[in-house]
């Protein structure tokens, strides 16, 4: 199989890590599935030909990762490659290119800012997973000692605020509703003012799933962010989007436009577990320089893990 | 994002003009293009392949029409190919003149099976059915709730599953129940599930089994990328669903995985979802698919919500007057009456070929402000209406205190009309040739 390359280095990544052995699982899940047509893909006897070429191409293009990064980074390796002796090194090229896509990981990026409560909003289009990398955050969050409270400020769905309270049993923590319908900015004032006088750590906001496009639910976002940070006397430290790893394309507008009404601070790729690359997060990183923070790779409370570009980048070709 | 494809292709295209027969050297530009277009639109890679291949074979050796561009003539050939692949006339559900059936949902996490279950409730109560809503998602956290709101907001009954209830005893109890009390229409809610996961999916093919459904549905995002073939080829290998919902039309995907799914199942697309709202459930039209997939409008839906909106003369004047570009400031007033029942205006804008969203998102107005833009063209004398270059500051300044705004809004709706019209005539300019042939008129 294509990736006889990648095998030894997986094994011992299973063995070394139990964290990733969910991703690993869901990953050789994919496996079989998508490039079985492909075998000895990047094999090192295999020639750098128009043939490999082209299937790279193809594996960029059905990862998602949009047509113009695939052109982009396809000149790059076509130019270079005619240095080089076979297919094998052409891989790490290649994948150099692409992680090279991803900003550079700040060191902090996984710490909190020492400054209580830190406020994270969690928002995204609609069934991309919100509330559920909501819910395995805040179990995160409680798994480190911390205090952690949940805002219900998605009042729209029907029971939305339900499905929260299910999740906030599960981590122990707190949470502040108001009835369905009603104004989603209140909650979140209320929330954080709750936050502020509980002395709470963390706290999470669930928003509403909308479409990018529809400008009036938009501007609700921004009251929502507005309100936090009257009450916070600072914005919210972290806006948080979920994308579907299904999502094709469109993925880049839905990440321009949230940024564009109320500025993400980073991104958790979700449902990863399946058979999608989640290739448009790529592309967002390199167009918009947002990081990627979380994946989820299923939907139990354990099943939310740290962005690896290097993974990811791997997974690519898996 | 997208420019238009038209344009690609026109310029692509440029040096063909007029003369000779489409061969395969002088149409591997534009098909480059058609390429790039399916890909941005999210056609899996494979499909498109084949589908180029296709288009290939066919444009080869036809002669350059002279009633239409070379670029025209490929655009036709495409859209033609497109809609042949995505299957002819809309296709309802098949539960009318059944004394009893049952509707199946399944599909991914979030893909929208349950406000679609809503829908398809909503729908056929209007078609004079008595549907029962039955929720069997006892995984995610809250869905049987969400199920239950929806139907309580609908005033359709709803079985009242349980977590601790198997998925196949609920299907089972419900349709005894639905009997009794005569509802003749099931809506089953499934969990949603990922196609590799071998349990859940052995679940969906008992709960087949066990309650034979008339129709199981395939709901898919339309914001699906390239693994939409994937998804779809194993739900339908495993269940052999009998059609597909296409969910979230209403934002700005181009909607590219609705062929690939179509291509590797076969199985017809029966309706989409346009937004959150019981009644925001459309029949599927293949050609305007095939339209939004090429990034070339959807010219029929916006001819058609106008008609639905205007009475059929009102819809051929406006049709006209757009072609003539005499599109007025007075039709503008009048078309916003009819436009509010419709929707909003960019939903509508955005419909028409020759648009691209940055555009679009230049024209910068609010459905809330129709009331303002009504009120201050009412302030404007029929001259100025007819002939909005005439305005000038002093006039501005005396309508602005007509209707009780500022100046500066009556400036933005002066900019708001002229970007209309401009669209309106690179329309008219562009593409009015290829247009014509897709008009009803
Ligand atoms: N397989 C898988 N499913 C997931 C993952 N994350 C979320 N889901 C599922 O996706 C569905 C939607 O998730 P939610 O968390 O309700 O999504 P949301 O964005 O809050 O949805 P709305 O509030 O309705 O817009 C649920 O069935 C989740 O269980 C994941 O990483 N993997
Ligand atoms: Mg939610």
């Amino acid at each position: 199989m294509v990736l006889n390359l990648f095998k030894k280095k997986k094994k011992s990544r299973e063995k070394s890590s139990g964290v990733f052995k969910k991703l690993i699982q869901g990953l050789s899940k994919t496996k079989n599935f998508l490039f079985t047509d492909i075998d000895n893909f990047f094999s090192k006897k295999r020639a750098i030909d128009e043939n490999l070429l082209e299937e790279i191409e193809e594996i960029l293009i059905m990862s998602d990762i949009g047509i113009e990064i695939t052109d982009f980074i396809m000149k790059k390796i076509s130019k270079k490659s005619k240095k080089l002796a076979s297919a094998d090194e052409l891989k790490e090229l290649l994948k150099q290119e692409l992680l090279s896509l991803f900003p550079e990981k700040s060191d902090k990026s996984n710490e909190l800012i020492p400054s209580k409560p830190h406020v994270i909003m969690v928002v995204g289009v609609n069934g991309t997973g919100k509330t559920t990398t909501l819910g395995k955050l805040a179990i995160r969050y409680t798994l480190q000692g911390k205090k952690v409270m949940i805002a219900a400020a998605d009042t729209f769905r029907a029971a939305a605020i339900e499905q929260l309270e299910i999740w906030a049993k599960r981590a122990n923590a707190s949470i502040i509703k108001h009835k369905e319908g009603s104004d989603p900015a209140a909650v979140a004032f209320d929330s954080v003012g709750a936050a502020i006088a509980r002395d709470i750590d963390v706290l999470l906001i669930d928003t509403a799933g909308r479409l990018h496009t529809q400008k009036n639910l938009m501007n609700e976002l921004k009251k929502i962010k507005l309100c936090c940070e009257k009450k916070l006397k600072q914005p919210p430290q972290e806006i948080l989007m979920t994308i579907d790893a299904t999502t094709g394309q469109n993925g880049l507008s839905q990440a321009k436009l949230f940024h564009e009404y109320i500025g993400i601070t980073d991104i958790a790729l979700t449902k990863l577990d399946g058979t999608s690359k989640g290739g448009i997060v790529a592309c967002i990183a390199k167009n918009m320089n947002i990081p990627i923070k979380y994946i989820g790779v299923g939907e139990s409370i354990e099943d939310l893990q740290d962005f690896d570009a290097k993974l990811f980048v791997n997974a690519l070709f898996e | 994002m997208f420019e238009n494809l038209t344009e690609k292709l026109n310029s692509a295209f440029k040096k063909l003009k007029g003369h000779g027969v489409l061969s395969e050297k002088n149409i591997e530009k534009g098909l480059k293009q058609v390429r790039m277009a399916l890909l941005e639109a999210d056609v899996n890679y494979k499909v498109v392949k084949k589908v180029i291949s296709d288009i290939k074979d066919r444009s080869i050796g036809q002669e350059v029409m002279d009633s239409l561009s070379p670029a025209q003539q490929v655009i036709k050939i495409v859209k033609e190919e497109f809609t042949s692949m995505m299957g002819s006339a809309h296709m309802d559900f098949n539960v009318h003149g059944k004394l009893q059936s049952s509707i199946m949902l399944i599909g991914l996490q979030g893909s929208g099976k349950t406000t679609t279950a809503g829908k398809i409730a909503f729908y056929l109560r209007k078609k004079g059915k008595k549907p029962y809503l039955v929720p069997v998602d006892v995984y995610r956290p809250a869905a049987i709730d969400q199920l239950k709101k929806v139907g309580a907001n609908l005033d359709i009954p709803v079985f009242s599953s349980t977590i601790d209830m198997k998925p196949l005893y609920i299907c089972q109890k419900a349709e005894k129940l639905a009997i009794e009390q005569g509802y003749d229409t099931l809506i089953i809610d499934t969990a949603g599930r990922l196609h590799i996961n071998e349990e859940l999916m052995g679940e969906l093919l008992q709960l087949k089994q066990g309650i034979n459904p008339s129709e199981i549905l395939f709901v898919a995002d339309a914001m699906t990328g390239q693994d939409a073939v994937n998804i779809a080829k194993s739900f339908d290998k495993t269940i052999d669903f009998t059609g597909v919902i296409l969910t979230k039309m209403d934002g700005d995907a181009r909607g590219g995985a609705a062929l690939s799914i179509k291509a590797v199942t076969g199985k017809p697309l029966k309706f989409i979802g346009v937004g959150e709202k019981a009644t925001a459930f459309e029949p599927f039209h293949p050609d305007r698919m095939a339209s939004r997939i090429l990034g070339m409008g959807d010219t029929l839906s916006f001819i058609e919500k106008a008609q639905d909106a205007l009475d059929q003369k009102q819809a051929k004047e406006l049709e006209k007057k757009l072609r003539k570009n005499q599109f007025t400031l007075e039709d503008f007033k009048n078309q916003i009456a009819s436009v509010k029942k419709m929707g909003s205006i960019k939903d509508l804008l955005s419909m028409l070929p020759g648009i691209n969203k940055k555009q679009l998102n230049k024209l910068n107005f609010d459905d809330k402000e129709f009331v303002r833009i009504e009120a201050i063209i009412n302030s404007m004398t029929g001259q100025e209406r007819r002939f909005h270059k005439i305005i000038n500051a002093s006039r501005k300044k005396r309508i602005a205190k007509g209707s009780g705004v500022s100046v500066q809004n009556v400036n933005k709706l002066l900019k708001s009309y002229t970007h209309t019209l401009k669209m309106v005539k690179k329309i008219n300019k562009g593409g009015m040739r290829s247009l014509k042939s897709m008009l009803p008129f």
